[in-house]
């Protein structure tokens, strides 16, 4: 399949449009505040699409349908049990301190709240984690760009070799974010976030009505596929009788309280999205706002996945089939096809069954079901998904490094010009890091998964330490850091001493030895991240209650008994975060429901 | 808020809509075997551009309101 003209031109349009905001943008950019913090100064639903838009990541879009097509529709848990209670709670309850402390990021709360090794922990292990997620983002993009095959005839005619592609889609990626969170920071990346919401929505909708229209609707996709893959809560009493592996103790406390409280709450990537609202009503409902489209995103990004699995796989002789892509399916399941070695047969495990790449889901989807024209749509959505995830980590970055490290460690006393010179600076670099940290994923998968690692141990426990610190009057910085080292510390020993069944010690875990074997991954990583919760937070008691506590006039806006609840009367209904928070529920209980 | 942003939304997406639907207008049906036969060109195309319009009115009123 080769793009034509018209999928040119849409691309153009959008790069048109990404690069045309932030030039806009720019002269409205003149202080450290309006490139740090939009100026405090958006609406509740640019800045709830824009936290919604920042995490629609690489991971997301295409990891979603990946797990769609892996573990079928009880992927939901990650959306109804895990990110909309999480966004809720952030809304509701949390928002009033890191709106209401004016702190400028979330390593600065924790500053204002507890102390200084408090905040530089988190702010060094945040700001090398986003260059990293950042950089995985990028080479996922490149790689699949590749994969695609499409741009293979230009660069053809162009005389390059194919591999340039890898390269180019890196570059011209890094570039394009680059150059507009260079000029309209915040804002522009919030902006483009908000475009690239619906530019994401409007290239994978498409593809699921006509999935849909082809095996018959959800019950034709019900008699498709294997009843494991149709319900989410069915089979989650045993860990032995569901697709994730996990039972529903593990699923509720692993990912529904302490991952997603501990992502959707504290991670500054999506947070800084709500610290720049215009109001504290508007920060509030930004989460809640946020939550309406997510709590419909499985249909976006899983079914796409489910369907991939349930179509019979494509003769290779099809015409539109290019011979390169159907070669592998025989090995495959529906459109996905068998990871292949280096010789070119299938990979197998174990007990001998081909390795599915179940991140070509929605690729093969796109190319499958698309004509040239809304294939050119497609790529675009797909483009700004990747760019919208890439601009998230690259703002948050660039917040914390000037004003969290360079600020608080290195030049404390500057003109404000001096750190808006800086935060134009730490986008140029953090985009170079994230640049090298894709070619180093390239070349060693493994350094990335060990890094990816190292980042969940000392993520897992965070959430324990803002629960207690907006909660909690007594908490006490040296509590509080005690507990993030504990229950790092408790992560790591975990995961060592235990491994998902059928993998080899290292670096799936059990490298000091096998205590307990999981029946998947997942539940293994959910069980890390209950432990670490749970040795933070009772660390962070104990220490907490031998250290000084702060005097309380100290903690006045930063805890929870010490400030005044946000009022919420003279608004319509509308503008209630309370009300929006109960229908999101309301309704996230319904789906849960309906897809039992 | 610097720029109303439901202005860009509004010009992308009527651009991108009138896009597909005029392309899904001329082109030859034999491409739309891969879309169970249905033109998603012209119909998502369409379906964009109304969208696009609805932003743009969104954003006129906008202006209206603030210069009022």
């Amino acid at each position: 399949m080769q793009l034509t003209y018209i999928d040119w031109l849409i691309l153009a349009a959008y790069f048109v449009f990404v690069l045309g905001i932030g030039a806009a943008l720019k002269r409205h950019t003149r202080t450290s505040a309006d490139f740090f913090q939009a100026g405090r100064s958006l609406p509740a639903w640019v800045c709830g699409l824009a936290f919604l838009s920042a995490n629609l990541g690489a991971q997301e879009v295409i990891g979603m349908a990946a797990s769609g097509a892996k573990y079928g529709i009880s992927t939901s848990h990650f959306y109804w049990i895990g990110a909309i209670p999480a966004m809720v709670f952030v809304g509701i309850f949390m928002m009033p301190f890191y709106y209401g402390s004016r702190a400028r990021s979330v390593p600065e709360y924790l500053r204002l709240r507890f102390d200084e090794k408090t905040r530089a922990f988190n702010a060094i292990s945040f700001a090398a984690m986003t260059v990293f997620s950042s950089g995985i983002s990028l080479y996922a993009l490149a790689r699949l760009i590749q994969a695609l095959h499409l741009f293979d005839g230009p660069f053809q005619r162009l005389g390059l070799d194919p591999s340039w592609v890898f390269h180019f889609g890196i570059l011209l990626s890094a570039l394009v974010v680059l150059a507009y969170i260079f000029l309209g920071g915040l804002s522009s990346a919030i902006y483009n976030e908000v475009v690239q919401f619906f530019l994401i929505v409007a290239g994978l909708l498409p593809l699921v009505w006509l999935g849909l229209q082809n095996v018959g609707g959800w019950t034709g996709l019900q008699a498709r596929l294997d009843p494991g893959y149709v319900h989410s809560w069915a089979g989650m009493g045993s860990a032995h009788t569901n697709r994730l592996g996990v039972e529903w103790f593990g699923l509720a406390m692993g990912l529904g309280f302490v991952l997603s409280f501990g992502y959707w709450c504290t991670d500054f990537l999506v947070v800084q999205r709500a610290m720049a609202a215009d109001s504290m009503n508007a920060a509030r409902r930004t989460p809640i706002i946020a939550a309406f489209p997510k709590m419909l995103f499985p249909f976006v990004v899983i079914l796409p996945g489910l369907i991939a699995v349930a179509l019979p796989a494509p003769h290779p002789a099809e015409p539109g089939h290019p011979a390169a892509v159907s070669a592998q399916i025989p090995a495959g399941a529906g459109l996905i096809p068998a990871k292949l070695d280096a010789t070119g047969q299938p990979l197998r495990d174990l007990d001998g069954k081909p390795v599915l790449d179940y991140d070509l889901a929605i690729p093969k989807m796109l190319l499958h079901y698309f004509p040239t024209g809304l294939l050119g749509l497609g790529l675009t959505a797909l483009l700004a998904s990747f760019m919208s995830g890439m601009a998230g980590n690259v703002t948050a970055f660039n917040t914390v490094w000037t004003y969290d490290i360079y600020q608080a460690y290195l030049r404390k006393e500057a003109p404000d010009a001096h750190y808006l010179w800086m935060g134009r600076m730490a986008t140029v670099f953090g985009i170079l890091l994230s640049v090298a940290a894709a070619y180093m994923a390239n070349r060693f998968n493994n350094i990335m998964d060990m890094l990816q690692l190292v980042f969940a141990f000392v993520n897992a426990p965070l959430f324990a330490t803002f629960l207690l610190g907006m909660f909690w009057k007594r908490a006490t910085g040296h509590g509080a850091f005690a507990g993030l080292l504990g229950g790092t510390a408790a992560a790591a020993v975990h995961h060592a001493l235990s491994l998902p069944a059928g993998a080899v010690a290292g670096i799936k875990g059990g490298w000091l030895g096998l205590v307990h074997s999981y029946p998947s991954e997942m539940a293994q990583n959910f069980w890390t991240a209950i432990y670490a919760w749970t040795v933070c937070f009772a660390v962070t008691i104990a220490v907490s209650l031998f250290t000084r506590a702060r005097p309380q006039q100290e903690l006045a806006g930063l805890v929870y008994s010490l400030t005044p609840p946000p009022a919420e009367t003279g608004l319509l209904w509308y503008q209630r975060p309370a009300l929006l928070a109960a229908a999101v529920l309301a309704a996230t209980v319904v789906l849960n429901i309906v897809f039992w | 808020m610097a720029l109303d942003i439901r202005l860009p939304i509004g010009l992308l997406f009527t651009a991108l809509g009138l896009l597909l639907a005029v392309f899904g207008s001329f082109s030859d049906p034999a491409l739309y075997r891969r879309s169970l036969g249905i033109n998603v060109n012209l119909l998502w195309g369409l379906a964009l551009l109304g969208f696009g319009i609805i932003m743009l009115g969104l954003a006129r009123r906008g202006a209206r309101a603030k210069t009022n």
